[in-house]
């Protein structure tokens, strides 16, 4: 019963089909409290279609989404805001939700763009635009995270400072979050639950499990899951008191 | 003091000011300003069925505007027509209509020039009711939508996922379009007021860097426009609705010089 309550979202042989043609189809994956659920594929495999089908955007789709919360953040893949609109960093924070200036200072500090508060949007370049829409994101607190590509265009050492906080935020709020991400590195580190797409769900499970399969070797090649055995390498000892090595 | 003809439009444009402000900022933003024109064209309908039913005009062109409105939300589900192609089938068809009702109707004396640009003879204390519990009530209806309306100004799907409804917050804008349009048609005339709602607008636009600022600095300009306007009328005894948005106009012009010089400041 107590996992019952943890669900944020669960989707159910879910797919969405757009001028007759399965943009994605038969997806079912469960998000919750405190969990990291990412989703990898290559491109046009219906990553972003599944978050936006797991959020509510699309109306018309096929099988069924159990939304359990209406507390959701959300960093979509592409965004293209309006030179019409004298929108400033501070402006976009208060969007969707009125939080108050110490959350939006908190937010804007953890994802380094404080400098940037009171910037036009316009100005910003794409790796700190990206920053804000972290931060905006996760200044309302929310239950749910649904993460697109959140760090696209991020320097590299940045890259991996946001997929820490990410991983915290997870830890600190307990709220799910349905990340997408391209880098097979990350998926290993954070996540509990991956999801490999390709138009299909082809294999989920844990991490260790998905660098196991073969469709997931098919899809992405040897290397992509030998960076998984690396990875598993680590974990095939364990350090005794005396710091000696010991095999499993 | 509303026996005075002049005080009765000075505070008719005051209220239409304090409602075109804000609702103009929102018809930049959402890039309607043809839209506007669609709905004040058809306008003429609403004035020529107030006419033969004996309604009010403002009642009567708000709601065939909203019907109009109606009929393009079901054009644009229903065809494949691209909306420019059928906003320009809706004004057009609804302005000739209009005009053709008209010619059937010789028993009522048109004043077809007020009507297109407005005329500040034509105002009454009835009027000015409606101007201004209308205005209040377009107003208090966009504060209650604004988050949503704004959310998905800037992004629908952002606004979608994060439960805010922008669907509806976009219907009930559509219905205070009309709204303003009926109210305002009187005054500045069928034909200018889109222009009531973009100038103004366009105004704030170069010189505020927050949407807060572009609204206030919107309202500003639309009332500033209508004073200036309104006395110029009466001076060179133009009609009000052209001497209004021509104000406006000189208050855009001055506007460009402000980004002239933000421009030379990032430099």
């Amino acid at each position: 019963m107590s996992t019952e309550n943890n669900i944020l979202v669960k989707l159910h042989n879910a797919g969405f089909k757009q001028n007759n043609k399965w943009l994605v189809e038969g997806v079912s994956l469960t998000v919750e409290k405190g969990k990291i659920v990412t989703l990898i594929g290559p491109n046009g495999s219906g990553k972003s279609t599944t978050a936006k089908i797991a959020l509510g955007i699309y109306k018309n789709i096929e099988g069924n989404v159990e939304k359990y919360t209406n507390k959701v953040g959300y960093v979509p893949q592409k965004i293209s805001i309006d030179w019409t609109l004298p929108l400033r960093v501070c402006d976009f924070m208060l969007l969707t939700e009125s939080i108050s200036e110490k959350d939006i200072d908190e937010a804007l500090s953890l994802t380094g763009v404080i400098h940037l508060k009171n910037k036009n949007l316009g100005n910003l370049s794409g790796g700190e635009f990206q920053r804000v829409l972290i931060a905006r994101a996760i200044s309302k607190k929310p239950e749910l995270l649904v993460l697109d590509e959140p760090v696209q265009g991020v320097d590299y050492t940045g890259e991996i400072a946001l997929y820490e906080l990410i991983k915290n935020i997870s830890d600190t709020l307990s709220c799910g979050i349905l990340l997408i991400s391209h880098d097979l590195h990350t998926v290993m580190t954070a996540t509990d639950h991956v999801v490999c797409l390709n138009g299909h769900v082809c294999c989920s499970g844990s991490p260790m499990d998905v660098a196991k399969n073969n469709e997931y070797k098919a899809l992405f090649g040897e290397k992509a899951s030998q960076i998984l055995t690396v990875y598993e390498h680590k974990h095939d000892h364990v350090h005794s008191e005396e710091g000696e090595i010991k095999k499993n | 003091m509303f026996d005075d003809f002049f005080v009765r439009a000075l505070f008719a444009g005051i209220g239409i000011a304090f409602v075109t402000g804000p609702l103009g900022c929102f018809v930049v933003w959402r890039r309607l300003s043809y839209f506007g024109d669609t709905l004040a064209h058809s306008a003429l309908l609403g004035v020529t069925m107030a006419y033969t039913l004996d309604l009010n005009i403002a009642i009567s062109v708000f709601l065939i505007s909203s019907v109009i409105a109606l009929i393009l939300i079901q054009l644009q589900k229903k065809t494949n027509l691209p909306g420019d192609a059928l906003l320009g089938l809706l004004a057009h068809s609804s302005l000739a209509v209009g005009l053709v009702v008209i010619g059937f109707l010789t028993f009522i004396r048109f004043d077809i020039m007020g009507l297109l640009f407005g005329d500040i003879l034509a105002v009454t204390t009835d009027d000015l009711l409606i101007i201004w519990t209308g205005g209040a009530l377009i107003l208090l209806v966009l504060k209650l939508i604004w988050k949503p309306l704004f959310a998905s100004t800037v992004n629908y799907e952002l606004a979608e996922a994060e439960g805010l409804n922008p669907d509806k917050a976009k219907a009930i804008f559509t219905i205070l379009m009309a709204a303003v349009i009926a109210i305002s048609i009187k005054m500045v005339g069928l034909l200018l007021i889109t222009g009531m709602l973009i100038i103004p607008a366009a105004m704030a636009r170069n010189i505020s860097d927050s949407p807060q600022k572009m609204v206030l600095f919107s309202i500003i300009g639309g009332l500033l426009s209508v004073v200036l306007g309104l006395y110029s009328s009466l001076e060179f005894n133009t009609s009000s609705g052209p001497s209004i948005i021509a104000a406006s106009l000189v208050l855009f012009i001055l506007s460009l010089f402000k980004i002239k010089q933000s421009i030379k400041l990032k430099n």
